[in-house]
């Protein structure tokens, strides 16, 4: 019961994944597909902790996901730097 | 499991799910932004609490309730950061009239 919980949650949230996918790949300018990426490493955390439950390993996959959190932060905020000295091209085009 | 973690951990599955179809569906950059950022921050920080009320009083959930206060202090700071560099570079906004 417990275990099939976890497990539609977690696929509810791959879902999710799928669709912010769909904005890293389609998206107008660059900053859309870098809030993209941000957006499917803060939901991978959540299914990195729902997974260790599934394996019943929850104590190293937290640590795990801990260090993800870590390296979603620092790349979004080196991607952001970059693109801020670099410049953003916007096309007007959105889909 | 008790009642509380699985109404904290659906309602975190809600705001992950309306945040990405919001990343979808807003027409520019900073609605984007604004429903990236805060259904994000707010559906992993109600799943990694609901979990660690799942788990009780352990070492596990001291551990979750730490990494919800980190994203609770790193997610804002990253969607802060990407909208500053999209400002600073004059990203247009989408105004009344302009369509989808």
């Amino acid at each position: 019961m417990t275990s099939a919980f976890f497990l539609s949650a977690s696929l509810a949230i791959l879902l999710a994944v799928l669709l912010s996918l769909y904005r890293v790949v389609v998206g107008p300018s660059i900053i859309d597909r870098i809030i993209g990426v941000n957006v499917i490493g803060t939901k991978t955390i959540a299914v990195i902790v729902l997974t260790g439950y599934l394996f019943e390993r929850v104590e190293f996959f937290i640590d795990i996901a801990f260090l993800y959190a870590l390296i979603n932060f620092i790349g979004t905020l080196v991607l952001s730097k970059y693109f801020e000295q670099k410049g953003v091209e916007s096309p007007r085009v959105t889909l | 499991m008790n009642l509380l973690a699985g109404f904290l951990i659906c309602a975190g599955v809600f705001f992950l799910f309306m945040g990405a179809v919001g990343l979808i569906r807003f027409p520019d950059f900073y609605t984007r932004m604004h429903a990236a950022g805060k259904c994000d921050t707010l559906g992993s920080l109600l799943v990694l609490t609901g979990l660690a009320c799942h788990e009780g009083l352990a070492l596990s959930s001291v551990k979750l309730l730490i990494i919800a206060v980190f994203i609770f202090f790193t997610s804002p700071t990253a969607t802060h950061a990407i909208a500053r560099a999209a400002h600073k570079n004059q990203v247009p906004h989408w105004t009344i009239g302009e369509g989808k």
